[in-house]
């Protein structure tokens, strides 16, 4: 494997090379009989067998040469070495999210059943204004609770709740603040398709390193930071979509730019906003099921014991039940989006 | 260039404006001057557009002012920079004794919230708001009262004829109902002068003709000042006291827009007025003679002076020997000949008239 040994040695790296182990001579050597044995010289090795020059083939040329896991292992002890004192600024930031989703979590368990589903239902009717949908809901619900599943499916829904509101919260002021400035957009959007991109997977690693795992505010970041991305998306594109006639018509009759904002622009960017919340919704539900692996609780839960346990069907049943969940999500939310689009209201 | 109007002080002046778009105008500018260059030089080597050279025009209150060119002449432009939504490259817009392209943010916003109202071509209406909530939106950006902005938005929504339709949204509207609920927006604000971007355009022939005669007969009870852009040219002579022609973003004529009509000062301005109706649009007085007592003619009878020449023919039944006496209300002000309406009836260029009369 020692192919790139003459690359070192024509750049008369030999030496350093060695200086780690004295291996470097019998590899070499191992190599050449090697060769040998094919009836060719060291040096024109087959080029099908080329070993791209990655680090791990420098190594076996070049003792000295780090290996991949010796990069991997640096970045580990970096991490290791800012999280102290990123912990330091981050936890006591970080806490209220901790105290949001307990506080959700405790409200939602603790209220009893029979409050707890017509006081759902209300919303549902209020939101959709949509007889058929509230059946579904009401039929969904009972159903979870009939199966014993009920008090996770509303964990699920506590978790959903407070991360979304906060991904609104924080996501649709970036949203404007991006549509106002070219700059700041340039700046934001690959940041906003590496949050996208990455696997969810992913996310977790850091924040496992900086939190404890049985922390919420663990689960609740990977949460949002996942699901923040389509509102803020979604907010920045409505307000620039919004017609430059009636923008300019605005300006030309002195309203302020505040006017503007909140006369205008948010107004007629709502059915994007809006469009934004939903998939905001529907990937903080994808996400908390992802998140059950660092203790984020709800149907998540049962998912993994199902995976675990191989109990098959509690697998399958949980996974049926985040199903209808995200359908009630989805359908009350777009109800609502279709209502306040132009051409439905009246 | 003749200015025969006798309406009022200017309302505004616009001296030596100049516009260029892109990167560095200034430098553009520069060169524009030191150099002479021409729109197409300016744009070949400096990747910058010269929409308004060197612009010099007066508003006078409570007339209207029409400026008229082809497309991609400037005219949005220009008419931007009157309520600064567009910022100049060089020069001045006198306004109120103060300089518009001078004045702070809050100045420029109280005199676009007061003194100058605005209409859009696509009648720039907030298509989330019903018609009564977009009439008032000037009082509402002035925060008065939910009360007094409801009674004054009401009440000019009965001027343009839209009774009735206070909680419509725009988008239940024809065009020709929205651009009313444009124009009623404009009112309500109660502004001096009010700023009409190519207003009636988007409209259909018909609905257009009745447009402009609603804005004519509010404008004579208002007696606001106005600029009106459009292209097209028999619009801009049913409307215009002031016609002003812009041409690649200088001004090539502007006058009385009859005297426009018989003594185009080039050839773009003769290519633009040849293609009209002249008989009616031309007006008796722009045909008259002053009377001489030397010269003794058969007068037929009388006809006043702001008849077109249109009436003048039926009158006289196609005899070209007829003379009229012009009158201005009891005075008699001049002669009008039938020859000389078949005369003015044909399309000439300023010079040729110079050079037959020397
Ligand atoms: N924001 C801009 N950036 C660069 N060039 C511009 C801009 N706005 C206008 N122009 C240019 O300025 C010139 C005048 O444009 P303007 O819109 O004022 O014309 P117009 O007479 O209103 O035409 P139309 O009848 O099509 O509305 C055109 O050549 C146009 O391309
Ligand atoms: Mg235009």
């Amino acid at each position: 494997m020692s192919i790139y040994e003459p690359v070192f040695s024509a750049f008369g790296l030999t030496e350093w090379c060695q200086g780690g182990n004295g291996k470097g001579d019998n590899l070499t050597s191992l190599t050449d009989l090697v060769a040998k044995a094919r009836g060719e010289g060291s040096a024109n090795l087959s080029l099908w067998e080329l070993p791209f020059p990655s680090m791990d083939a420098l190594h076996a040329s070049c003792p000295a040469f780090p290996k991949s896991r010796e990069l991997s292992k640096g970045i580990e002890n970096v991490f290791l070495d800012i999280k102290d004192s990123l912990s330091l600024v981050l936890d006591p930031l970080t806490q209220p999210l901790s105290w949001l989703l307990e506080g959700s979590l405790w409200l939602f368990e603790t209220t009893p059943w029979w409050i707890m589903i017509p006081a759902l239902l209300a919303i549902v009717m209020l939101v959709g204004r949509s007889l058929v949908l509230v059946c579904f809901v009401a039929a969904g619900l009972i159903g979870f609770a009939f199966v014993d599943y009920y008090s996770f499916a509303v964990q699920t829904l506590a978790v959903i709740f407070v991360c979304s509101l906060l991904c609104v919260i924080i996501g649709v002021p970036i949203g404007i603040a991006m549509s106002r400035s070219n700059r700041l957009q340039r700046s934001v959007i690959p940041i906003l398709d590496m949050l996208q991109t990455l696997p969810a997977f992913v996310y977790l690693i850091p924040l496992i390193f900086l939190f404890s795992v049985t922390e919420p505010k663990l689960y609740g970041i990977a949460i949002i930071l996942y699901a923040i991305v389509p509102v803020i998306r979604l907010t920045d594109l409505g307000i620039r979509l919004v017609d430059v006639e009636v923008l300019e018509a605005a300006t030309a009759y002195g309203l302020t730019d505040r006017q503007k904002l909140t006369k205008v622009q948010i107004p007629l960017a709502l059915p994007n906003i809006m469009a934004g919340i939903n998939q905001t919704i529907m990937m903080s539900l994808s996400m908390v099921v992802i998140a059950s692996l660092v203790s984020a609780p709800g149907l998540g839960v049962l998912v993994l014991r199902g995976i675990r346990n191989l109990e098959l069907g509690v697998g399958l049943l949980s996974g049926l039940g985040i199903v209808v969940l995200a359908i009630i999500l989805d359908r009350t939310t777009k109800l609502a989006l279709a209502r306040i689009t132009p051409g439905h209201r009246r | 260039m003749t200015v025969s109007s006798d309406a009022g002080e200017p309302k505004f002046k616009i001296n030596a404006l100049y516009k260029i778009f892109g990167e560095e105008p200034e430098i553009a500018l520069k060169a524009l001057r030191d150099r002479n260059l021409t729109k197409s030089e300016l744009l070949e080597e400096y990747n910058h557009v010269l929409a308004l050279e060197d612009i010099n025009f007066n508003a006078k209150a409570g007339e209207i002012s029409v400026i008229m060119g082809l497309s991609g002449s400037g005219k949005s432009t220009l008419i931007r920079h009157i309520n600064r939504l567009i910022e100049p490259t060089s020069g001045e817009i006198i306004y109120g004794g103060n300089d518009i392209l001078s004045c702070s943010a809050d100045e420029i916003r109280q005199i676009r919230r007061e003194k100058m109202s605005m209409v859009f071509q696509n009648f720039g209406l907030l298509p989330h708001r019903t018609v009564i909530q977009n009439v008032g939106l000037s009082l509402e950006a002035r925060s008065f009262s939910r009360k007094r902005i409801f009674s004054e938005a009401e009440k000019w929504l009965d001027e343009v004829g839209l009774q009735g339709y206070e909680g419509k949204y725009p988008d239940q509207l024809s065009g020709g109902m929205q651009q009313r609920v444009g124009i009623a927006r404009a009112l309500a604000s109660n502004a001096e002068v009010m700023l009409m971007d190519e207003a009636f355009s988007a409209l259909d022939p018909l609905i257009r003709s009745d447009m402009q005669d609603l804005l004519l007969k509010l404008q004579k009870g208002l007696r606001k000042t106005i600029v009106f852009i459009t292209h097209d040219l028999d619009e801009a002579l049913k409307l215009a006291d002031h016609l002003v022609i812009l041409k690649d973003g200088k001004i090539v004529q502007q006058g009385d827009p009859q005297r426009v009509l018989v003594e185009p000062e080039d050839r773009y301005v003769f290519d633009f007025v040849s293609d009209t109706n002249r008989a009616r649009v031309l007006r008796v007085r722009t045909i008259m003679e002053p009377i001489s007592s030397s010269s003794h003619m058969f007068i037929e009878g009388e006809i006043d002076q702001e008849e077109t020449l249109e009436t003048m023919i039926k009158l006289s039944g196609g005899d070209i020997s007829k003379n009229y006496l012009v009158k201005n209300g009891v005075d008699s002000v001049g002669i009008a000949k039938m020859e000389r309406l078949l005369e003015a009836l044909v399309p000439v260029k300023k010079n040729e008239i110079r050079s037959k009369e020397i």
